[in-house]
C-alpha cells in the first residue's frame, strides 16, 4: 500500500515557550485510508495537519520528516512545496466563512485555481467547477457561481470549500474540524459527502477532530493527540473497545453517547496542558487518575505496542488487566 | 439610489451655499470701507457704491439673487479684481487642476506603493518614513524643499507657475512634493495596516495551501481585499487637496486658486471667497459621492445592506 503522507519524529518549536509545539510526532495515512487525528483545542493537531502542505508556524525550528506523495516538505524549496500543494494534498478549513474570499464570487474562486495553476481555459474551468459544485451536492450550480459567499449558509460555503480542495484532483484530504462551526444536521451532510468522496475518488481522508466518538466512527484508524504529542494510535474498533491510554478513556468518557441511556460523565478534571508548561515525564500526568508520583513525571513514555494499539503511557500494561477486571472504563 | 444620492447631493450644496452667504455676511468688517479704500467718498457717494454691488438690499433677497445668479454660471463680480468671479477663477484654475491632479498621483502611486512596500517587507523603515511624514506640515515642507532641490540642487524652480506643460509640469513637482507629504504617509499608513490585517487572514492561507503563487495570492486576494478603506481614506483627503493648495500655492507663488483665496480673505472680496469656498464643498460632496459608490465594488458585502 502507498503511504499519502508519512510524518516521522516531527517536532515543532518555538523560542519564548515552555514545551514544543509538536514533540516527536509519527503519523501515517495510506492510500484510500481515513485517519482521525483527534485531540483538545491547543493539542497541536491543526499544526499537525497544515505540516503536510509545508505550512509551518512563523519563525518555527523544525525537525524530522514529513514525506508527502513521495516529497519531502520539510525545508522544501517553493517548487516541491507548489507540487504538493497543486496535485497531491488539499485541505478542508474549520469556517467556510473566513475561509472563503468575501469579495469575490464563487465562481472565481472555483476557477482561479483551475485557470492558473492548472492551466485550464475559461470554458474549461467553468464546466468543472459547475461539475465539483454538483459532486458535493448544491443545488443550483450556474446560480451559485455568480453568487457571493455572503449569500450562502455556513454548510453550503463548506460544500463549496470541499469543491474548492477537490480542485487540485488531491489523493489526501487534510480535513481540519470540517463541522465544527455547523449545526448538527449540516455537519451530517458534510461527513457524508466527504465519506461518499473518498470511496469514489480513493481519496486518503486525515481527520481532524476534537470528537473521538465521531473520529471513530467513520474512519479507520484514530491518533489520540496530546500537549503535542501522539499519546495513543489504533484501529478504530481496537480504540472504542480497549481504550488503552488513560487519556483516551477519558476522551469517550467525557463525549454523550448517540445512542442509549446516558451514563454518569466523568469529564477529564483540569486543563490541557498550555504551550508555556514546562513538560517533564508524562504529559498527561497532571490530569491522570492512575499518576504514579515518582515514575510518571520522571520518566517520559514512548509508543509501545500493546494488542492492536499503540500506547505512550508507562502504566499501559498494567492498567489494561485492571480494566479488564472492571469491564472496561 | 442613484436619485437619492443625486438629491442629496444637491441638498448638501444649497444648505453649504447658505452658511457660505451668511457666514461671510456676519463677518466683521465692511467691503464698502476696503473698495473706497483711502478716499474719503460723500454720503451720496457711499449709497451709490452700496447700490451698485447691491449691500442695500435686505440679506434674503441678496442671497436669492446670488443664487439664482450662481445657477445661471453668474458668481458676481470681483470687487478687488473688477473683473466676474467666473473668469477670475477660471483663469487660475487650470494650474490648480494640474497641482491637484500631479498630487493625487503622487498620493496614489507613493501612498499605496510604500505601504505595499512596508506590509511585504519586515524592517521598520517605513514605519519611521510615514511617522516623520504624517508630522511635516506642508509649510514647512515648502521650505526645506525649495532650500534644498530648488536653491542649493538647482533641480527644481522655486518658483512661479511656468509656461507650456512640461514646463509647468516642472514647476509643479516641488509644490506637489510639499503639499502631499502628509497625505502620502497618511495612505501609506492605512494601505499598510489594511494589507496587514488582510494578510492574516484565514481565506489567504487557504489560497495559500491551494499553491497559488505568492504574487498572485498578494494581488487578487491581499491587495484587492485591502482597497476599501485605502479608497475611502484616499478620497477624503483628495478632495482636501484643494484647500492645502492655498499654503502651498503662496509658498511657492504660484497663480492658483489657492492663493487666489488667500488675497481674496485679505481684501475682503467676498464674491470670490464664496465662489471658492463653494467650490472646495462641491469638490468635496462629488469626490465622497463617487467613493460612495464605488465602494460596493470592492466589496460586495455593502450592495446587500
Ligand atoms: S504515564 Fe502515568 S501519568 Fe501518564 S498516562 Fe500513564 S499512568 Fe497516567
Amino acid at each position: 500500500m502507498n503511504t499519502l503522507l508519512d510524518i516521522k519524529g516531527l517536532t515543532v518549536a518555538m523560542a519564548g515557550l515552555g514545551r514544543p509545539i509538536l514533540d516527536e510526532v509519527s503519523l501515517a495515512v495510506h492510500d484510500g485510508e481515513a485517519v482521525a487525528l483527534v485531540g483538545e483545542s491547543g493539542s497541536g493537531k491543526s499544526v499537525t495537519a497544515r505540516t503536510a502542505l509545508g505550512l509551518f508556524p512563523g519563525g518555527a525550528t523544525v525537525s524530522g520528516s514529513v514525506v508527502v506523495g513521495g516529497t519531502e516538505v520539510v525545508a522544501a524549496g517553493p517548487g516541491d512545496l507548489r507540487r504538493v500543494r497543486t496535485s497531491v494534498a488539499s485541505m478542508i478549513f474549520q469556517d467556510p466563512r473566513a475561509g472563503v474570499n468575501p469579495v469575490r464570487r464563487i465562481g472565481d474562486f472555483l476557477t482561479e485555481p483551475l485557470r492558473r495553476i492548472q492551466g485550464r481555459s475559461k470554458a474549461e474551468a467553468t464546466a468543472q467547477a459547475l461539475e465539483l459544485l454538483g459532486a458535493v451536492g448544491m443545488p443550483d450550480p450556474p446560480r451559485h457561481l455568480r453568487q457571493f459567499p455572503h449569500e450562502l449558509s455556513g454548510g453550503m460555503l463548506q460544500r463549496v470549500m470541499i469543491a474548492y480542495a477537490l480542485t487540485a484532483d488531491p489523493r489526501l484530504l487534510l480535513c481540519d474540524e470540517p463541522t465544527t462551526a455547523l449545526d448538527v444536521t449540516t455537519q451530517a451532510e458534510i461527513m457524508a459527502i466527504l465519506g461518499r468522496l473518498r470511496r469514489d475518488r480513493g481519496l486518503g481522508i486525515l481527520l481532524i477532530t476534537h470528537d473521538l466518538d465521531l473520529a471513530a466512527s467513520v474512519c479507520d484508524r484514530v491518533y489520540v493527540m496530546y500537549a503535542g504529542r501522539i499519546m495513543e494510535a489504533a484501529p478504530s474498533a481496537a480504540l472504542t473497545s480497549v481504550p488503552r491510554h488513560p487519556y483516551t478513556r477519558g476522551l469517550l468518557g467525557s463525549a454523550p453517547p448517540l445512542t442509549g441511556p446516558m451514563p454518569r460523565l466523568a469529564p477529564i478534571p483540569g486543563a490541557p496542558l498550555g504551550l508555556a508548561e514546562a513538560v517533564s515525564g508524562c504529559p498527561f500526568a497532571a490530569r491522570c487518575a492512575h499518576v504514579v508520583p515518582g515514575l510518571c513525571d520522571a520518566t517520559t513514555p514512548t509508543l509501545e505496542r500493546h494488542g492492536d494499539s499503540q500506547v505512550a503511557c508507562l502504566r499501559a500494561a498494567e492498567l489494561i488487566d485492571e480494566t479488564q477486571g472492571e469491564g472496561l472504563r | 439610489m442613484w436619485l437619492r444620492r443625486v438629491g442629496a447631493m444637491a441638498l448638501t450644496l444649497l444648505v453649504t451655499s447658505f452658511l457660505v452667504f451668511s457666514s461671510l455676511y456676519l463677518a466683521p468688517g465692511d467691503p464698502v470701507a476696503f473698495l473706497v479704500k483711502g478716499r474719503s467718498p460723500s454720503p451720496d457717494q457711499l449709497a451709490a457704491i452700496r447700490h451698485e454691488y447691491g449691500f442695500d438690499k435686505p440679506f434674503p433677497v441678496r442671497y436669492w439673487d446670488w443664487l439664482t445668479g450662481m445657477l445661471h454660471g453668474d458668481f458676481g463680480q470681483s470687487y478687488q479684481l473688477h473683473a466676474s468671479v467666473a473668469s477670475v477663477i477660471g483663469s487660475r484654475l487650470p494650474s490648480t487642476l494640474l497641482l491637484v491632479g500631479l498630487s493625487t498621483v503622487l498620493i496614489v502611486v507613493f501612498g499605496v506603493g510604500l505601504g505595499i512596500f512596508g506590509a511585504l517587507r519586515k524592517g521598520k523603515g517605513v514605519v519611521v518614513l510615514v511617522t516623520v511624514g504624517a508630522a511635516v506640515p506642508s509649510f514647512t515642507a515648502a521650505i526645506v524643499l525649495r532650500s534644498v532641490f530648488g536653491v542649493r540642487l538647482g533641480w527644481f524652480p522655486t518658483v512661479g507657475t511656468g509656461s507650456g506643460f512640461g514646463d509647468e509640469l516642472h514647476h509643479m513637482v516641488l509644490p506637489a512634493v510639499a503639499l502631499t507629504i502628509t497625505f502620502m504617509a497618511l495612505v501609506t499608513r492605512v494601505t499598510r495596516a489594511s494589507m496587514l490585517e488582510e494578510l492574516g487572514r484565514e481565506h489567504v492561507e487557504v489560497v495559500t495551501s491551494r499553491g497559488l503563487s505568492r504574487s498572485t495570492v498578494i494581488r487578487r486576494h491581499v491587495l484587492r481585499n485591502a482597497l476599501g478603506p485605502v479608497v475611502t481614506v484616499s478620497g477624503l483627503l483628495i478632495s482636501g487637496l484643494l484647500v492645502s493648495t492655498a499654503i502651498v500655492e503662496s509658498a511657492f507663488g504660484m497663480n492658483g486658486v489657492g492663493s487666489l483665496l488667500v488675497t481674496s480673505v485679505d481684501h475682503m472680496d467676498f464674491p470670490v471667497v464664496q465662489a471658492i469656498v463653494l467650490l472646495v464643498v462641491a469638490t468635496f460632496v462629488v469626490v465622497n459621492t463617487v467613493v460612495d459608490l464605488v465602494y460596493p465594488l470592492i466589496d460586495p458585502r455593502v450592495r446587500a445592506a
